[in-house]
């Protein structure tokens, strides 16, 4: 991986002076990631130009004490990212701090530079790398690069040209955290605390800066995003994207108290009691259902039927980080909660969610979590009087949704059983196009007809009755989740 | 023995309960430890020490009978004999314990030790740990002397009482075996369902069934033996309804009489024998013909069915524990055992304490959740047609109500049945007579060559969960971790297909050991030694196809898989962790053209089987893989285009300038070299597709088709299949180019090398080496069924553009093959196991459990480039 500092500023050769590098010489320095180069390929009065060329070490990399997944085959020995930015600042840290013996007013003075990053990941669409390094008063231009063979189309990455009259210092401190930024890869490569250190490498600017909210989430985002170990050597076994097989519940937020960084980079997000769940994680394209406090009604909205069945024990059947579970944990008229959750990571996040751990004895008691799945039968399922099903069955692939019916409405039986899912006729309301989806998991959404359909025929299959409701703001198009309560009926000659 | 030579002979059940009653110093202990086993015998002294560290703790007392109790009960359910050693003098120390035994369904029996006081007394005065005074012996005798009478009605079913001590030192105990324990009866049987009085259907049957049958003077029949003696085997509800109850009576307790036959009681036999005795029932069901029919009999002929009725056991346990017949059934846990439960079970069913539309008793869907390892067969409910759950069997095809008469054969699994000459009764419920059933009746003799089976629609999770071992025919034990199937069954339950179409998935294949020489990481030489070493001398070198697994499973019509599979659909065709391939349409359109394909190349007939399971390598790798190819390889290749010319043109010119970066631009050229090399490597496993075109299929192995797995067939069988697939659809599938090798011939490891190099150098990702023979053991067990061979080129997607870097490679040459192998043939010894189960008829859950333990082996930590 390759960046190239140019300054046209005479004597251009000053430039040596403010790196702390001497433009005839070739350095190396050994980093982390394998060794640092740098190197003048121009130096002259007029035009100077430092190159930066880290060589990394592809099975260093894959063997090394690294955590996570790790992959022969990765951009890491080409692309800039948080290794890099992670070299860039052993090799020039003197220079990252403004320091210069030799030339402090020069140190201190903007100056003409030209940068290039030949390659660039950048998530997100070439025209962010304008909206990050804009601000900070750069002209920017990234041409992306494309895939091979051409059909496929252009890849994530860009040729980088930064041209603008910045402090030298600042320049490098805007790569160093921006690159990791625009990058936006799992922080596998390079330790907690370096990640740590990038955030802090902001302070001055960022506070200021107009995409604030992005740069700081981007690096929170994805500090501790560790893909279960067992379902990654799954979808490797099958070629698929690990984020793809582990995506039950969305990434979690760092909270406040975990964040290491300064209050102006701390997350300008709901608290983890109102992050969404996996119904609208990845709603598509302006996460409407943000903007509405939709998760909260519709949790209100299950509460209240349940208290309204009288249930004492009640189940929360796929219950995704567990925000719903804790409502319910949170009524002591529910004598018994089970909550359950085919997906490891759900129960993980449900735990920290309800501090398990912690959690006095009383409420512990009355609690049940553990891993189950709704497309077997289960008999710790039975018994209930109520069960929840909200934003589940929609991630169901239709063939299965069968199972699902025998082994929630025919085995497991509750009383009561509630469903919620999305109203796909709302979608227009939110600007999404047609057959768009609201989630990447969902395997369909129902309009409100088929919802009646499907709702109906189970419960006639199963001895339930069925009413619906939707919540939300109604339109003609209806609530944006709809929701059906089953109620069992009593059978003919069945012991009272 | 005693002075006098006189034994004591008290009977116990083989399965059952053992309380010893007799108060302190009776001598309990020294009788139980002569008598039973040390395991067998729990004593509240021991438990009282294990909770309390002190065995004569009173304080402790109701802990330690917790703990007993605990002991006890799961001593009971793993159906051990147990025998409780406690004074058990009062009434309330004993009824837990006949409580427990009920809970259980194992029979209660007494032992009482009722000695005189002074023996006692004079005993415990010896022990130095026993202080307490004759006053507690004294108090402890008159309770039991106060039980004695009562003990039977407290739920004993046998009580022996030892009244001196010459009787307890003259007691021999004798265990018996229970009345339903035929283990050792092991057939051939011919399972008959419910008759209720068609005696004409009777007799054809068997004879059908090739029995002979004769008569009496009067010209009925009595008596029916089978020339090769197979048994039949009366699953109840002889009687009742029907035409003629007597002569079907007259002809079964004549061949249970002489040995021909075995009988087990139905509820409707039950209700006539009451009626017979005088009691008080309500005659409806049909008892009415019976009793009318009977009364035209003489005296002694029904004194004679009295006595038959009497004697029916409740059910049968038969051949080893593999078959249990009940007239409604029995589910696992009470099998072998005795009590009004199971009784009752056999005779009534378990139902749900509701009633239907038809005033009828809900049925409780017992053997959907049947585990057990024993087959069971049973009665009582009329089914249109026999079909199997959970390898249990109604046979009860309502032969009254105008339906058939029908028979399993047993060991052979076949069905046999005999259609109703009329509607003999009208049913309560209506009674749909199946096309199925018509056309087995058509065919008496025949049996159907695919029995219907219906497996339920979900199983049951613990079927899947927790830690397991599973016993397979290849590898002794499998272990399956419960972190494994954790993660397992998150991805077979939000991403699989159907368990009912899911028989298999592919086990990982291990690489051949490290080459060390020519730039190579993998050199076929190590594939050669390697089964060599073995003991295989005949291999096959098999083009390993470069796209994605798929496992095809294809059947004749939709009718076949409706019947074999219970599910709608023509098959189906998934991945390696049981996704389904393509969407539904272009899946069906998979599935539509191979069916074409083995129904052209003759293989349905051929086999003798409506269905086919296919192992095969789907073509092009970017048909399923696109994304990862665009998202990681595609994109690594751009990022390397991007940089490296960059890198290349900047030290360019800083050399032009003097400066010394000769090695560093050298390197930099190689790697770009490198990446341009990994670009070529990639793309030659991916075109474009639309639909199905360009799409290729390369099977390389049937796997499976009804009755058989064919892993023990040579590979030259599986190729020629594939080819005879690639005939018929020369646009869609792919033949695999192949040699054999002979591994103890030099010149012929060097021509297959050969063959290796020159696929490898065109492009080929590289081959497979298997034993030709197919399924091979070795001295250590069954050896790798496949070992790959990587080519250079190819291995650039796995170890990266830089790999073949001298110091690269020697860093990678230190990969360790060990636990893949390990991986590898134990997940080959369950795919294995699930084929032998698909081709036993297993049902669904046992072959679930493996293809399940094969995606929770495949999260295990192992290298993932091997």
């Amino acid at each position: 991986m390759l960046l190239t500092i140019t300054t046209t500023r005479p004597p251009a050769t000053d430039l040596g002076f403010l790196l702390h590098k001497h433009p005839d010489r070739v350095q190396s320095f050994g980093v982390s990631a394998g060794t640092a180069h740098v190197f003048y390929p121009e130096a002259s009065a007029d035009r100077c130009t430092a190159a930066l060329l880290l060589e990394v070490d592809p099975v260093a990399l894959v063997r090394g004490p690294g955590e996570g997944i790790t992959n022969y085959v990765n951009d890491r020995p080409y692309a800039a990212s948080s290794l890099f930015a992670v070299a860039l600042k052993d090799v020039f840290r003197t220079a990252l701090t403004g320091r210069c013996e030799a030339l402090p007013a020069l140190a201190a003075t903007a100056i003409p530079l030209e940068i290039r990053v030949p390659a660039l990941r950048c998530t997100g669409g070439a025209e962010l790398a304008g909206r990050v390094f804009g601000p900070l008063g750069w002209t920017v231009s990234a041409a992306a690069v494309p895939l091979e063979p051409a059909s496929w189309g252009d890849s994530a990455y860009v040729d980088l040209r930064l041209t603008g009259v910045v402090r030298l210092a600042d320049a490098l401190n805007h790569l160093y955290v921006l690159l990791p930024v625009l990058d936006d890869a799992k922080h596998y490569w390079v330790s907690t605390d370096e990640v740590d250190k990038l955030v802090r490498a902001g302070a001055g600017w960022l506070a200021g800066h107009p995409e604030k909210g992005l740069i700081s989430s981007r690096y929170l985002a994805h500090r501790r995003q560790l893909t279960t170990a067992a379902l990654a050597r799954l979808a490797e076994a099958d070629d698929i994207d690990p984020a793809d097989l582990d995506n039950a519940v969305p990434e979690e937020e760092a909270s406040a108290d975990e964040a290491p960084s300064p209050d102006e980079t701390s997350p300008d997000e709901t608290s983890p009691d109102e992050a969404p769940t996996a119904g609208e994680a990845e709603l598509a394209p302006a996460e409407p259902e943000r903007a509405l406090p939709l998760a909260g009604l519709r949790r209100a909205a299950v509460l209240g039927v349940l208290r309204e069945s009288g249930a004492r024990s009640v189940g929360d059947f796929g219950c995704g980080d567990g925000a719903l579970t804790a409502a319910l944990v949170r009524e002591a008229t529910f004598a018994r909660v089970v909550a359950t959750d085919v997906s490891a990571r759900a129960l993980q996040q449900t735990a920290r969610r309800l501090r398990l751990d912690r959690m006095p004895e009383a409420s512990r008691a009355r609690l049940e979590l553990f891993q189950s799945s709704l497309t077997y039968r289960d008999d710790r399922l039975g018994g209930l009087d109520a069960a929840v099903l909200m934003e589940v069955i929609e991630h169901v692939d239709p063939d299965r949704v069968g199972a699902l019916e025998r082994a929630v409405f025919g085995f497991a039986a509750p009383g009561t059983v509630v469903v919620t899912t999305p109203n796909r006729e709302h979608n227009a309301e939110y600007g999404m196009p047609e057959g768009a989806l609201r989630h990447r998991d969902h395997r369909f959404e129902w309009d409100r007809a088929e919802f009646r359909d499907w709702a109906t025929r189970v419960a006639g299959a199963h001895g339930y009755a069925v009413r619906f409701a939707g919540v939300g703001a109604e339109s003609a198009a209806g609530a944006p989740t709809q929701l059906a309560v089953f109620t069992r009926l009593e059978r003919p000659g069945a012991a009272a | 023995m005693t002075a006098g030579g006189v034994t004591r002979e008290l009977g116990i059940p083989e399965l059952s309960l053992v309380v010893l009653v007799g108060v302190s110093g009776a001598g309990k202990s020294t009788f139980a430890r002569a008598h039973f086993k040390p395991t067998e015998v729990i004593s509240s002294d021991f438990c009282r020490g294990v909770v309390a560290d002190d065995e004569n703790d009173q304080s402790a007392s109701a802990d330690a009978f917790d703990v007993l109790h605990y002991i006890a009960g799961k001593r009971l359910a793993a159906g051990r004999l147990t025998v409780v050693d406690a004074t058990n003098v009062q009434p309330e120390a004993r009824a837990p314990l006949v409580q427990l035994a009920r809970e259980h369904d194992v029979l209660p029996v007494a032992i009482v030790f009722d000695l005189p006081a002074s023996v006692c007394v004079t005993r415990n005065a010896a022990r130095p740990d026993r202080d307490f005074g004759s006053h507690v012996i004294r108090r402890q005798r008159s309770q039991l002397r106060a039980s004695l009478r009562n003990l039977s009605r407290e739920g004993f079913r046998a009580v022996h009482v030892l009244r001196s001590e010459a009787e307890v030192a003259s007691a021999v105990i004798t265990r018996t075996r229970l009345y339903n324990d035929l283990r050792h009866e092991s057939g051939p049987f011919d399972v008959i369902g419910d008759v209720h009085g068609c005696r004409a259907e009777l007799e054809s049957l068997l004879a059908s069934l090739g029995y002979v049958l004769s008569a009496d003077p009067a010209g009925r029949p009595v008596h029916a033996a089978h020339p090769a003696g197979r048994r039949a085997v009366f699953l109840g509800d002889l009687v009742d309804r029907g035409p003629d109850t007597p002569g079907v009576l007259r002809l079964v307790m004549g061949m249970v009489a002489a040995g021909t036959a075995l009988c087990v009681a139905g509820n409707h036999e039950d209700k006539l024998l009451r009626a017979l005795r005088g009691r008080n029932v309500t005659v409806s069901h049909g008892l009415a013909e019976s009793l009318s029919q009977l009364s035209a009999e003489p005296e002694s002929f029904r004194a004679a069915v009295i006595e038959f009725l009497d004697g029916l056991v409740s059910h049968y346990v038969l051949d080893g524990g593999l078959l249990v017949v009940a007239h409604a059934g029995l589910s696992q846990r009470l099998q072998g055992r005795a009590s009004g439960r199971v009784r009752s079970f056999c005779l009534y069913g378990q139902t749900t304490g509701e009633t239907d539309e038809f005033g009828l008793p809900v049925r409780y869907p017992w053997a959907e959740d049947y585990r057990g390892r024993a087959m069971v067969l049973y009665g009582h409910t009329p089914v249109p047609a026999a079909e199997w759950v959970n390898n249990t069997m109604c046979l009860d095809t309502g032969c009254v109500f105008g339906g058939s008469l029908t028979a399993l054969r047993y060991p052979e699994r076949a069905v046999a049945s005999v259609p109703a000459g009329r509607v003999y009764y009208e049913p309560a419920r209506p009674f749909a007579v199946a096309a199925a059933a018509a056309v087995a009746a058509a065919a008496p003799a025949a049996p159907a060559a695919v029995v219907a089976r219906r497996e339920p629609d979900v199983l049951d999770i613990r079927d899947v969960t927790g830690p397991r071992v599973i016993e397979t025919g290849y590898v002794p034990r499998v272990s399956i971790r419960e972190a494994n199937a954790a993660a397992a069954l998150e991805v077979m339950s939000r991403f699989a297909i159907d368990p009912r179409w899911l028989l298999y998935l592919p086990p990982t294949m291990s690489p051949v050991a490290t080459a060390d020489h020519d730039g190579l990481l993998e050199h076929p030489d190590e594939a050669f030694s390697a089964y060599r070493a073995d003991g295989v001398r005949q291999v096959v070198c098999e083009e390993k196809h470069m796209g994605s697994r798929a496992v095809v499973l294809v059947c004749r019509a939709p009718a076949d898989a409706v019947s074999r599979f219970g599910v709608p659909g023509g098959g189906a065709v998934w991945t390696r962790t049981g996704r389904p391939f393509f969407g539904g349409a272009l899946m069906a359109a998979l599935l539509d053209r191979t069916r074409d394909a083995v129904a052209a190349a003759g293989l349905f007939d051929e086999l003798g089987s409506p269905w086919l399971l296919l192992d095969a390598e789907l073509m092009p790798w970017s048909a399923k893989a696109g994304q990862l190819l665009r998202d990681q390889y595609a994109a690594v290749g751009a990022a390397a285009r991007a940089a490296l010319p960059a890198a290349v043109s900047a030290l360019a010119t800083a050399a032009a300038r003097g400066l010394d970066v000769a090695a560093l631009a050298d390197r930099t050229r190689g790697r770009l070299a490198n990446a341009d090399a990994f670009g070529a490597a990639y793309q030659r496993y991916c075109w474009p597709v639309a639909g199905l075109d360009g799409v290729r299929l390369a099977p390389f192995a049937v796997l499976a088709s009804e009755g058989a797995a064919h892993a023990g067939r040579p590979h030259a069988w599986h190729l020629s299949v594939a080819a005879r697939l690639a005939s018929a659809d020369p646009e869609l599938f792919a033949p695999t180019r192949h040699v054999f090798a002979d591994t103890a011939d030099a010149a012929s490891c060097a021509a297959a090398t050969a063959w290796w190099r020159e696929l490898t150098e065109a492009g080929g990702e590289g081959m497979v080496v298997k034993p030709a023979d197919g399924l091979a053991r070795g001295q250590q067990g069954i050896v790798q069924p496949g070992l790959k061979v990587r080519g250079r080129e190819y291995l650039r997607i796995i170890y990266g553009p830089d790999y073949t870097d001298a110091a690269n490679l020697a860093r990678l040459r230190s990969r360790a093959v060990g636990r893949k192998r390990s991986l590898a043939l134990r997940e080959y010894a369950l795919g294995l196991e699930a084929l032998d189960r698909v081709a036993r008829g297993e049902p669904l859950w046992r072959v679930h459990e493996c293809v399940f333990g094969v995606l929770a082996l495949e999260s295990e930590p192992v290298d993932p480039r091997l």
